[in-house]
């Protein structure tokens, strides 16, 4: 399967529009979501006004002050370009989606039984809910729908990126089809399942332009921290100047004001839903649809992943493990028969039993033509052939071979064939004629990977469960296998919803996946649901987030980009606090060394001089944002460890980072003014 | 100075044991088992509770604890404000004592409720014995019992599994008077009159000095007034010069006990939350977070008072240690380390004039009350007020671990954030605002006696004392004024409520959340790295508002000093 994953362009195409972006952003209605940045740019724009006058009147350090309200506007002005530039991404791939929704004609029917003569044409805009449309190969399907008829292949490259076309039939699990996508054999009838300019692609189009992004609760949180410390922050730069006055000295107002920027958090402030908006875009870029950021947000908090087997944990399919004779039978002998039994069934079972008996010397020693092949019905529960010399060569369950044959196990096969099912595995037995040549083992295939991927998210404090329809004897043995913490046997919709609850009773939050229609109960009381894209419309409409490739494995990948998400806004603001020990250190030693000339034991970072202090601080402030936008976008690199571990690393490099790196950046700012003569 | 740190470190350890014994008590008293006192106080108890009825016993919610808590103070207010107003004609009153004047009796009315005993006021020339009995020494226990009981409910908070209910004010603050406070006050006092503190309602005695001079010797109920000043860390003084009166303190072993006495059940508070969130590592964490900051401050203050004035040695070539304002009999040791347990614990009691320390002690008493009172701070707002920081603190680096923050199985978010906020505005408000503004009307500026740097400070003591609910001062800072009576009382009242409001609603958000049990991927808060932590939050959040300011104060002080300029 090719896999053509969207174009997404690069960040060095998006910066002329971010940039642009950046100043249309500027308007006060835009700025006062954020209210770090817009108590920044309201000091630059009072900084400005006073520079300009004291440049007019020819104050002496007037130079200074426009400068010092330049940078003012460059730390606005970064803050909105790293919003825009984390957008432009989204928009990009908006406007691919848009694309793919043309308005065209379609084919109404009038009942779901009516002949599709009977159809009228219609403008897709008018479409409505509950309408029934036919489509035929080569037409673009307008709207989400049900599939009522037919069985049709669909192309949904527009939407996931996935070349390979998907069957979609009526009934079942792969009823559902999706605005935009494209019909390419057959036909269908449909029944319309969204408003107009409620489908599924216009949803996801302003999910990924960001237009339907609200803050997340956690983002909400922080916004209302980071607007207290700004605060907090004005009662101490305003209770300055009485407290200087106090002093006999006054502290001009340009520095008051350049003060207060350098300690308000914006760092934080300014890259806070660059980060949210990167991290939604990081899952788009997984194929994975978040319906809310708040569910990219629960991700991160799972405790519980509830992972399907199949698929999953296992290969979709059992793969013969092992051939194992009955009690005077050669091992070639039921090779053999293993082989002619099977090499008319090209299931993946089938073909893994061929390939395991051709591993066997001599099983393809006079080999009898195959006269006709018995496939598999759920009756009969076996398969096999009849060869043209009249051997009658079977394979099915052990019930199903002991009927046909009516022989009996002997001792040492029926202890195989129990120690088959006690290990997980499935036994199949094989018979020429009246007489069983001895046993299979059908075995589920634990994916590479998967064991060390849980022993990751058991350090990372989060459990697995495997959902499965096997007995408890064949899960336990999986489980243990494959190393997940827990398992639910013999899984029914109504198992898997009760163990939810359980869990969640137990304060613990709840992530699975599904795709069925009996699965959506489960899907929306899970904390993150992800729905498979292929699987039905209630499944979808239940879920938080949508998988697009329809790939189980994906849940954990959520997981990780929630996480990472958290980590890189909490990094972020715990730098951005640290630095303001450096920043007292550059500024207060500035405002006070007229008063009290001893206070300059505390430049200890030896800055040139009060007014190429306060610029580089300044300077510092609006450049460490710009230095960070990369980190915000990409987010903080992550590894899986415990929450010990993450908090000891994190804290040594972005607090203590946060603390060290501005004496060192101001510091060296300081220099360059003074050496190009800046103040 | 070997020997002076041997004081301390015995100190320590004295107070650490007594206060590990005393949170097993309370954790009994408080979760409603029995103790060894119950056979006689447990009928005493429902007699208090049976009168106010079947409201005094049903667990309530945060905003009906809070309601409680506030009517209750507003009667005990009401109560004290009308005593010192008519304490001319009321009874007890032998010396004569005139009517408080209605902005002093504000103040000072306000200052006990909040457990702040801030005394614009000198006890023995303007209160009568009853003012000082039933209304300072009443609020004594009960403004204690509210700080202790408001700590115990939102320990409850982050304990509860989702029923949103936080215990009954009525019950705690009953039980917290009667097991806890009467009875080691009643220990503590009888230890103190056989240690020459007076206890009597005789009236003040008239003495003939040795050169024939006559002498009036204040005395009256002090010892009793004295044990819940200390235990309850009230710190009002039954003198004016509080606990340097030798009739106040008259031995090192009375000095050593009330020393004791008031970091006790700050200190204990800290093992009663182990136990209430049945996990002691987390108790634990909070103790040594405090007791860093604790020993830090003291190892400062008490090495600048040990190292003495630079430029006395200059002037005189005497080296020695700081001994200006500062009691003979107990010495630069004992007198640092009652500075650094007094402001750290709210108490407000002192046994050594603060204006007199070195800029830099100055400092570091400042920033025990700035920071809000939180190295153990007053019984038990110091530990609701230590809980806001760790709030704060899980929230801010919680995020890190990539999980939504949460502190004991309880999630941190927007509520507690917001709730949080608002009750961290309360000290730059009380400090800042109210300070800056008296640095500059000219009714702030004539209560400052010195001038520079020096007088800054007073003004900064000042409000950080009462935001802080700590009561101290800087000698020398004439706080009488209807200006600075009328602002403190508002700082006061700032500092007490508005920040146990917030932490109540906090508490009653938090009991409402099932809590999350804890796995690998949850935010360890026990342990040296979140003591770390939590210590750089409170330096970084709570230290660094007030930096500015202190840059003008003790600071420019202490580097004019070593450049040879007094103010």
């Amino acid at each position: 399967m090719s896999k053509s994953t969207l174009p997404l362009p690069s960040m060095t195409s998006l910066a002329p529009a971010a940039a642009r972006q950046a100043l249309v952003k500027l308007a006060p209605r835009t700025l006062i979501r954020n209210p770090v940045i817009f108590a920044t740019a309201v000091v630059a724009l009072m900084v400005t006004l006073m520079g300009l006058r004291d440049l007019a009147l020819g104050v002496p350090g007037a130079g200074v002050a426009v400068q010092i309200a330049a940078w003012l506007w460059a730390a606005v002005l970064i803050a909105n370009f790293a919003e825009s530039l984390a957008e432009g991404r989204g928009r990009a791939r908006a406007d691919s989606l848009r694309a793919t929704k043309s308005e065209t004609m379609v084919r109404v029917l009038p009942a779901a039984d009516s002949p599709h003569e009977a159809a009228t044409r219609v403008s897709s805009a008018s479409l409505k809910l509950g309408q029934i449309v036919l489509v035929q190969a080569g037409d673009i399907i307008p709207a989400d729908a049900e599939v009522i008829q037919g069985v049709a292949s669909v192309d949904e490259s527009a939407i996931t990126g996935e070349s390979a076309p998907v069957i979609r039939e009526s009934g079942g699990d792969f009823s559902s089809v999706t605005g935009g996508t494209r019909i390419v054999s057959d036909w269908l009838v449909l029944r319309v399942t969204a408003e107009p300019g409620r489908s599924f692609l216009d949803r996801m189009i302003a999910l990924v332009e960001g237009a339907e992004r609200g803050k997340t609760p956690n983002e909400i949180a922080l916004n209302i921290l980071l607007a207290g410390l700004t605060l907090i922050f004005l009662f101490v730069v305003v209770t300055l100047e009485p407290f200087a006055v106090y002093s006999g000295t006054s502290i001009p107002v340009v520095f008051l004001a350049a003060l207060f920027v350098t300690l308000i958090p914006t760092t934080i402030g300014g890259l806070l839903s660059a980060i949210g908006i990167a991290g939604m875009d990081r899952l788009a870029r997984a194929n994975v649809v978040a319906k809310s950021g708040r569910a990219v947000e629960a991700a991160g908090d799972v405790d519980v992943l509830l992972l399907d087997k199949t698929g999953t944990i296992t290969f979709g399919n059992r793969m013969a493990d092992a051939l194992i004779p009955a009690q005077g039978v050669s091992p070639s002998a039921l090779a053999r028969a293993a082989l002619g039994a099977s090499r008319a069934d090209d299931t993946p079972e089938g073909k893994s039993i061929v390939e395991i008996a051709r591993k066997q010397p001599g099983a393809a020693e006079g080999m009898v033509a195959v006269a006709e092949a018995i496939p598999f019905s759920a009756q009969t529960r076996l398969s096999g052939a009849d060869l043209t010399d009249g051997t009658q060569l079977r394979k099915g369950s052990v019930d199903a071979i002991l009927r046909h044959t009516g022989a009996a196990l002997d001792a040492s096969l029926a202890a195989s064939v129990d120690q088959i099912a006690r290990s997980g595995g499935t036994p199949l037995l094989v018979s020429e004629g009246p007489r069983i040549l001895g046993a299979v083992h059908l075995k589920d295939i634990i994916k590479p990977g998967v064991r060390e991927r849980f022993a990751e998210l058991r350090a990372m404090g989060i459990r697995t469960v495997m959902i499965t329809g096997d007995n408890p004897l064949t899960a336990a043995a999986i489980a243990a296998e494959a190393g997940v913490d827990d398992f639910l046997a013999e899984a029914t919709p109504e198992n898997k919803l009760d163990l939810i609850r359980a869990e969640q009773a137990k304060g613990q939050l709840v992530a699975m996946c599904g795709d069925g229609s009996n699965d959506a109960p489960a899907l929306a009381q899970a904390d993150v649901g992800v729905a498979m894209n292929s699987g039905t419309s209630a499944a979808k409409e239940a879920a938080n987030l949508i998988d697009l490739d329809s790939d189980p494995t994906k849940l954990i990948e959520v997981v990780l980009v929630g996480k990472q998400l958290l980590i890189s806004r909490g990094a972020l603001t715990t730098f951005s606090i640290a630095n303001d020990v450096a920043k007292y250190f550059a500024i207060l030693p500035a405002l006070f060394i007229a008063a009290y000339p001893g206070l300059s034991v505390l430049n200890v970072m030896g800055l040139g001089s009060a007014q190429s202090a306060i610029l580089s601080a300044v300077i510092f402030n609006a450049l460490v944002i710009l230095a960070l936008i990369p980190l915000a976008l990409r987010g903080v690199k992550y590894a899986p460890a415990s929450a010990a571990t993450l908090l000891r690393r994190n804290l040594t490099l972005y607090g203590l980072g946060g603390l060290i790196v501005p004496f060192v950046g101001i510091k060296a700012i300081d220099m360059a003014v003074i050496a190009l003569g800046l103040a | 100075m070997p020997s002076s740190y041997l004081v301390l470190i015995l100190y320590c350890a004295a107070t650490v044991g007594l206060a590990w014994l005393l949170a097993g008590y309370m954790h009994r008293v408080f979760t409603g088992r029995r103790v060894w006192l119950s056979t006689i106080i447990s009928p005493i108890e429902r007699g208090c509770l049976a009168v106010a009825g079947p409201a005094a016993t049903r667990a309530q919610g945060w905003a009906s604890y809070a309601m409680a808590v506030l009517v209750f103070n507003m009667a005990g207010f009401a109560f004290l404000y009308v005593v010192l107003r008519l304490q001319g004609i009321l009874p007890w009153n032998p010396e004569g004592i005139r009517p408080m004047s209605a902005d002093l009796a504000f103040n000072t009315a306000v200052s006990f409720v909040t457990n702040t005993n801030w005394q614009a006021y000198s006890g023995e020339v303007q209160l009568s014995y009853l003012a000082q009995m039933v209304g300072l020494t009443a609020q004594n226990f009960v403004s204690a019992a509210t700080g202790m009981a408001v700590a115990v409910a939102v320990i409850r908070g982050f304990v509860a599994t989702g029923d949103g209910r936080i215990g009954n004010f009525w019950t705690d603050m009953t039980r917290a008077v009667l097991y806890v406070l009467l009875p080691i006050s009643i220990l503590v006092a009888i230890l103190l009159i056989w240690q020459g503190v007076p206890q009597s309602l005789g009236a003040y005695i008239r003495a003939t000095t040795l050169e024939g001079a006559s002498q009036v010797i204040a005395q009256g109920p002090a010892a009793s007034q004295i044990a819940i000043k200390q235990l309850g860390t009230n710190g009002g003084g039954f003198f004016g010069v509080n606990s340097a009166h030798p009739l106040e303190n008259p031995t090192i072993l009375s000095n050593m006990v009330q020393s004791v006495l008031i970091l006790l059940i700050p200190v204990a508070f800290c093992f009663l939350f182990g136990r209430m969130v049945q996990d002691r590592r987390q108790g634990w964490a909070i103790f040594a977070a405090m007791g860093v900051l604790f020993i830090a401050g003291l190892v400062l203050i008490n090495g600048f008072e040990q190292a003495g004035n630079p430029m006395l040695t200059d002037l005189t070539g005497i080296t020695g240690p700081n001994m200006e304002g500062k009691e003979v009999r107990f010495g630069a040791t004992l007198s640092a380390l009652w500075a650094q347990v007094t402001t750290a614990a709210s108490n407000g009691s002192v046994n050594a004039m603060h204006d007199s320390f070195m800029p830099m002690s100055g400092l570091v008493m400042l920033l025990n009350m700035q920071i809000g009172e939180v190295i153990f701070g007053g019984v038990g707002a110091g530990f609701y007020g230590m809980l806001l920081y760790v709030v704060l603190a899980v929230f801010l680096a919680g995020l890190m671990v990539g999980r939504t923050p949460e502190y004991l199985g309880k999630k941190i978010e927007g509520r507690e954030v917001t709730l949080a906020v608002l009750a961290f505005l309360s000290m730059p408000l009380g400090i800042l605002v109210f300070g800056a503004i008296s640095a500059v009307v000219p009714a702030g500026l004539a209560a400052v006696q010195d001038a520079g740097p020096h007088g800054l400070s007073e003004i900064l003591y000042a409000y950080s004392s009462a935001t802080g609910n700590n009561g101290s001062a800087f000698a020398g800072f004439g706080a009488g004024a209807p200006f600075y009576t009328t602002l403190q009382g508002i700082a006061m009242l700032l500092g007490r409520y508005a920040i146990i409001i917030p932490m109540l609603a906090i508490a009653g958000s938090l009991a409402m959340k099932r809590p999350a049990p804890a796995t690998a991927g949850t935010f360890p808060t026990h342990g040296p790295l979140f003591v770390t932590l939590l210590v750089i939050t409170v330096l970084i959040l709570g230290a660094l508002t007030f930096f500015p300011a202190l840059v003008l104060g003790p600071i420019a002080e202490h580097v004019s000093m070593l450049g040879g300029q007094s103010f």
